[in-house]
């Protein structure tokens, strides 16, 4: 049902053809909550990190799943990659289903399936091995895979920082000689290292100077071109969202609150929400007419999760159905899909 | 002290804006050629040399920059605070006719939290853990003012109610713990505010924040310098929060000035091409990219930011390894303050500042 509904309107894409990579449908992620007893410990109910969400990614296509801290955001990217395993839903990866694939847990499945959707991390400090040199670090995939025969390595890892804009003769240093741009570089050509047709990127420029991360967003448009990748890309940071997606999906207390086209959910957001997401965002314009739609209140604890509408304690237009009933995501319009009882 | 003679004479000269002349507030901090420096002390790490600017009262300075620009390092200098081994090695701190850097930390101690406050980065860092808030707050007026503990304690409610802090009776008696980092950040700013200091100092308040949380933050920041008519200086690197909050921006790069002056004017006319460069680079939410009908993505402008040397920190202009306009004196001459406007000066060798010869 949902499947139709949030896909990206035809007419609004440039490019001619549009074939599904990615679909999601129904993705839970939820976590026990425990307390400790004398001898055992007690389930006393659970964390829903991911609500039940549905979303659809095309190839060559950027799909930004934005949000503040605690939305799950993070969460649901994992859950594609089986970092953490999900509670429920369907999630296919082309003609795989990724789930099933996982659960058997046959190697050269899984392998096969890893190679096909990478991830770049958050933090390009954490995520580098500081013992391993740069070679080594891109080398692994291509061992681990068997892609290339380790007499072409050598060559394989040059060609790889080439590809990311850093010298290749810069291969045999280690990661604390390089800045953080350039640790982001690496890990993209970690990730870029297995040709992948999907990129999972979870925050990659948020923890960069400003001058870099205009780099960064450049560079992954430019692989995005030239190796025809899609693009998860989770991020809080709407401006760089506005410049790198093709859509936007906005999450709030692990439910998907809208998904539309970029310009469509910048010009009109329905949720409330997203509206007060875009107008809490500075500008950097001092004559830029802030919308007031700031909201108040600070986002409720996923333990006690509002019932109904997850947003109505801080909605500036709620109504009593909202607290009852949780509004359903639908896409009036066919594009457009936003869940709420009183939208914009 | 180059740059605000220049200022200075540039604003007499210039017929000023009738909204100018109305109220010219007297300077409350004029920081004067201040340099900071790291050991070695026979070959000093200089990072930051020769900044100078003035905030008067009742306005918000924005200083912005990326990491190792030396913002927080200039304004930590200001209270006193710089992390050893890191010292001031020459200029002033003029701060109410007196020379904050020539002052010993037994006299700082009386001007920290009373004349000159600080609201930090991190908000969970820089509440004590052990103590609640009230405790903590209620032992600042203790120690400044002599109050009691009951008048103390009352003093900090109507602060907590005055920075927003729901319930504020009950919140005096919790540990920083059980509040989130929006609310943390509240309790920091009622703390800066205690007793109502001429100048506070704000390091980055809001980057640890969520969107919206930060939102609010600023929303208070500027509804109480509008009551209380505080003068702060805002240390950012985000130049949308500086169009929000700030009056008059100063750019920083590499421990150098870049340039300082109005906001409205900064924005409309950057001047310096490492301000111009950030700028154009910086992507934003009120602009649509173009993806043309092969798929192809506007790219964001990155002209002067391409290469990423380490920062240099020797003589000349720190940016000219990255500036496009580049001419082989920048490395080796610094450029002093040129005043280009009214109220705005611009330290770069192709806008007219004079060049004195660098160290090393």
């Amino acid at each position: 049902m949902v499947d139709n509904l949030i896909a990206p309107a035809p007419e609004a894409r440039p490019r001619a053809i549009r074939k599904p990579l990615l679909s999601v449908d129904g993705l839970v992620k939820s976590y026990p909550l425990h307390r400790r007893g004398l001898f055992r410990q007690k389930v006393m109910g659970e964390i829903r990190a991911v609500n039940d969400i549905s979303f659809r990614l095309d190839e060559g296509e950027t799909l930004s799943i934005v949000g503040e801290s605690g939305c799950g955001k993070t969460t649901a990217a994992r859950s594609i990659l089986h970092l953490v395993t999900p509670t429920a839903g369907a999630i296919r990866l082309g003609e795989t289903d990724v789930r099933a694939t996982f659960e058997r847990d046959r190697r050269p499945e899984v392998l096969a399936l890893r190679r096909q959707m990478q991830y770049v991390f958050q933090d390009p400090y954490l995520s580098l091995n500081p013992r391993w040199s740069v070679r080594q670090i891109l080398s692994e995939p291509l061992r681990v895979h068997g892609l290339v025969p380790p007499a072409q390595w050598d060559g394989a890892v040059e060609a790889l920082l080439e590809r990311v804009g850093l010298p290749a003769e810069h291969a045999d240093r280690y990661p604390h000689e390089f800045s953080g741009g350039q640790r982001q570089r690496i890990g993209i050509a970690r990730a870029l290292a297995v040709e992948p047709r999907l990129l999972i990127c979870d925050e990659p420029v948020s923890s960069l100077d400003v001058s870099v991360r205009a780099q960064i967003l450049n560079l992954l448009a430019e692989l995005q071109e030239e190796l025809k990748l899609s693009y998860l890309y989770i991020s809080h940071d709407l401006s760089s969202v506005r410049f790198l997606s093709n859509r936007i999906a906005v999450m709030y207390l692990g439910n998907l609150v809208e998904v539309g086209e970029v310009d469509e959910i910048f010009a009109r957001p329905r949720h409330h929400y997203t509206a007060a997401l875009i107008s809490a965002i500075p500008v950097p314009d001092p004559t830029h007419q802030k919308p007031r739609d700031a909201i108040k209140g600070e986002i409720p604890s996923v333990v006690r999760r509002p019932p109904g509408c997850v947003f109505h304690t801080r909605c500036p237009a709620a109504l009593p159905i909202c607290s009852q009933q949780a509004p359903p995501l639908a896409a009036p319009d066919g594009s457009h899909a936003f869940a709420c009882h009183n939208p914009r | 002290m180059a740059g605000l003679a220049a200022e200075t004479q540039a604003a007499a000269a210039a017929p000023r804006p009738p909204e100018a002349t109305a109220s010219p507030a007297p300077v409350l901090v004029s920081v004067e050629n201040l340099r900071i420096q790291f050991p070695p002390w026979n070959a000093p790490v200089r990072v930051v040399e020769d900044v100078s600017y003035q905030v008067r009262t009742g306005e918000t300075m924005g200083i912005v920059g990326e990491s190792g620009s030396g913002k927080t390092l200039s304004s930590l200098a200001i209270l006193n605070l710089l992390p050893p081994p890191a010292r001031i090695a020459g200029g002033r701190i003029l701060f109410e006719g007196e020379d904050l850097a020539a002052k010993s930390q037994a006299q700082m101690q009386k001007l920290r939290g009373r004349r000159l406050a600080m609201i930090f980065q991190n908000p969970g860092y820089s509440l004590n853990p052990l103590l609640t808030v009230g405790a903590q707050l209620a032992e600042i007026l203790k120690v400044h003012e002599k109050l009691p503990r009951s008048a103390a304690l009352q003093r900090v409610e109507e602060l907590f109610r005055l920075v927003g802090i729901t319930d504020p009776g009950s919140r005096l008696s919790q540990y920083p713990h059980e509040m989130s980092g929006g609310m943390k950040q509240r309790v920091c700013i009622a703390r800066a505010l205690l007793c109502h200091p001429a100048l506070v100092l704000a390091d980055e308040p809001t980057t640890a924040l969520d969107v919206t949380i930060q939102a609010q933050i600023l929303d208070l920041l500027e509804e109480l310098k509008q009551r209380l008519g505080m003068s702060m200086i805002f240390v950012t690197h985000d130049m949308g929060v500086v169009a929000r909050i700030a009056d008059r921006i100063t750019v920083m790069y590499a421990g150098q000035v870049c340039e300082t002056g109005d906001k409205q004017a900064i924005f409309a006319r950057p001047s310096h091409p490492y301000t111009q460069a950030l700028l154009a680079s910086t992507p934003r939410i009120d602009k649509s990219y173009a993806v043309d009908a092969q798929g192809r993505r506007e790219r964001l402008p990155t002209v002067g930011l391409a290469a990423t040397p380490g920062q240099s920190l020797g003589g000349g202009c720190r940016f000219a390894g990255r500036c496009p306009e580049a001419v082989p004196e920048c490395t080796r001459l610094v450029p002093q303050a040129a005043a280009i406007e009214p109220g705005r000066s611009v330290h770069c060798l192709k806008r007219g500042s004079a060049g004195v010869p660098g160290h090393g």
